[in-house]
C-alpha cells in the first residue's frame, strides 16, 4: 500500500535497496549489495567483536570473558539437557544462530535513526531470511536422521503404544506436523520482528502527527502517551528480540533431539 | 460490498485472533507462575518446556496476524 502525502508509511522501513552494484547480476538475478546486507555484515561484525573480547581463555575471567561464556554455557546447558551427550556435536550451529538471530534482532532495535540519513534494518524481519535459517536447521535435522538411523527414521511418524488401527489417521497427522517445522520456525521469527517494528512506527507517526497538529490542548493529549507507549513497547521489544532467539535455538535442539534420539 | 472493504473487515476479524492468542499466553505464564509458587524447587527444570507452550501459543496469534497483514495489504 503506497502511503499518501503527509502519512507516515509504517511499511517503508522494511524495504530493501541496493546500496552499490546495482549492475552486479547472476544468471540475470541482481545481487546487488543491500541495506540487508549491510545490516548482515554489522550483524557479523558485532558477533566477531563480542567473541573476540571473550575468547582470551584467561584462568580468572574477567566481566567480558564471563558474558561470552554465560552465552556458550547457556546454549550446552540447553543441548545437554534436550538432546544428552551426543548434542555436544550440535552446539556449534546452534549457538551460531542463536547469536546470529540475537545479533540481528538487537541490532535492529538501537535508535541508529538519530543520525540523520542512517536507518536501521531487521535483518530477521523478511520472511526469505528466517526462511533460510528454518530451512538450514531442518535440513540438519534431516541429514542427520537419515545419517544416524536410515530408513528407521521413519519410526519417526509412529507414536510409541498408539494402537495399530489409529495409525491411518496419526501417521498422516505426524507427518504434516513434521512438514510443518521449517514453516512455523521461519513464520514465528518473521511476524514477530515485523509486528513489533510496525507498532513501534505506527506509534511514531502518532508522536509526529501530534506534534505536527499545533494545538495546546491536541498535541500533548496525543504525543506524549504515545510516546510514553513507545518507550514500554521498545522494553517489550527487547524482551521479545532475546525470546525469539532462544526460542528459535530451543526448537532447534528439540527437533534434532527428534532426529538423534528418535522417539 | 465491494472486494477492498471486505477485505478490510477480514483484517480486522484475524486481528481479533492476536488478542485470543494473548489468552493462551496468559494463560501458559500464569500456570506456570501457579505451579511454581507451589513447588518452587521444579520450577527451574521446566523452563525449556514453558518457552514451548509459549512458541505455540504465540505462533497462532501470530498467524493470525500475518491473515490481517495480508489481508489489509491486499485492500
Amino acid at each position: 500500500m503506497a502511503a499518501e502525502p503527509g502519512k507516515i508509511d509504517p511499511m517503508h522501513q522494511f524495504q530493501v535497496e541496493p546500496l552499490f552494484g546495482q549492475d552486479w547480476t547472476i544468471a540475470g538475478q541482481s545481487i546487488a549489495f543491500t541495506n540487508s546486507s549491510l545490516w548482515m555484515a554489522l550483524t557479523l561484525l558485532a558477533v566477531w567483536l563480542f567473541m573476540l573480547g571473550g575468547m582470551k581463555r584467561a584462568l580468572v575471567p574477567g566481566r567480558w570473558q564471563v558474558a561470552v561464556e554465560g552465552v556458550t554455557g547457556f546454549i550446552t546447558s540447553m543441548m545437554d539437557t534436550n538432546i544428552g551427550p551426543a548434542g555436544r556435536k550440535f552446539v556449534p550451529y546452534v549457538f551460531s544462530i542463536f547469536i546470529f538471530i540475537l545479533f540481528a534482532n538487537m541490532l535492529g532495535l538501537v535508535p541508529f535513526g538519530l543520525i540523520p540519513g542512517v536507518h536501521p534494518f531487521t535483518v530477521t524481519s523478511h520472511l526469505t531470511v528466517t526462511a533460510v535459517l528454518a530451512i538450514v536447521s531442518f535440513a540438519i535435522v534431516l541429514v542427520v536422521g537419515f545419517a544416524r538411523h536410515g530408513f528407521r527414521f521413519f519410526s519417526l511418524f509412529v507414536p510409541h503404544g498408539a494402537p495399530w488401527w489409529m495409525l491411518p489417521i496419526l501417521i498422516p497427522v505426524e507427518f504434516v506436523s513434521f512438514m510443518v517445522r521449517p514453516f512455523s520456525l521461519a513464520l514465528r521469527l518473521f511476524v514477530a520482528m515485523t509486528a513489533g517494528h510496525v507498532l513501534l512506527k505506527v506509534l511514531a507517526g502518532f508522536v509526529i502527527q501530534g506534534v505536527n497538529l499545533e494545538s495546546a490542548v491536541l498535541t500533548p493529549l496525543v504525543a506524549i502517551p504515545s510516546f510514553a507507549l513507545m518507550i514500554g513497547i521498545s522494553g517489550l521489544e527487547l524482551l521479545v528480540a532475546a525470546i525469539q532467539a532462544y526460542v528459535f535455538a530451543l526448537l532447534t535442539s528439540l527437533y534434532l533431539n527428534d532426529a538423534v534420539n528418535l522417539h | 460490498m465491494d472486494a477492498s472493504s471486505a477485505a478490510l473487515i477480514g483484517a480486522g476479524l484475524a486481528a481479533i485472533g492476536a488478542g485470543i492468542a494473548a489468552l493462551g499466553v496468559g494463560n501458559v505464564f500464569g500456570s506456570f507462575l501457579e505451579s511454581a509458587l507451589r513447588n518452587p524447587a521444579a520450577a527451574d527444570g521446566q523452563q525449556g518446556r514453558l518457552f514451548i507452550g509459549f512458541a505455540a501459543a504465540e505462533l497462532l496469534g501470530l498467524l493470525s496476524f500475518l491473515i490481517a497483514i495480508l489481508l489489509y495489504l491486499k485492500a
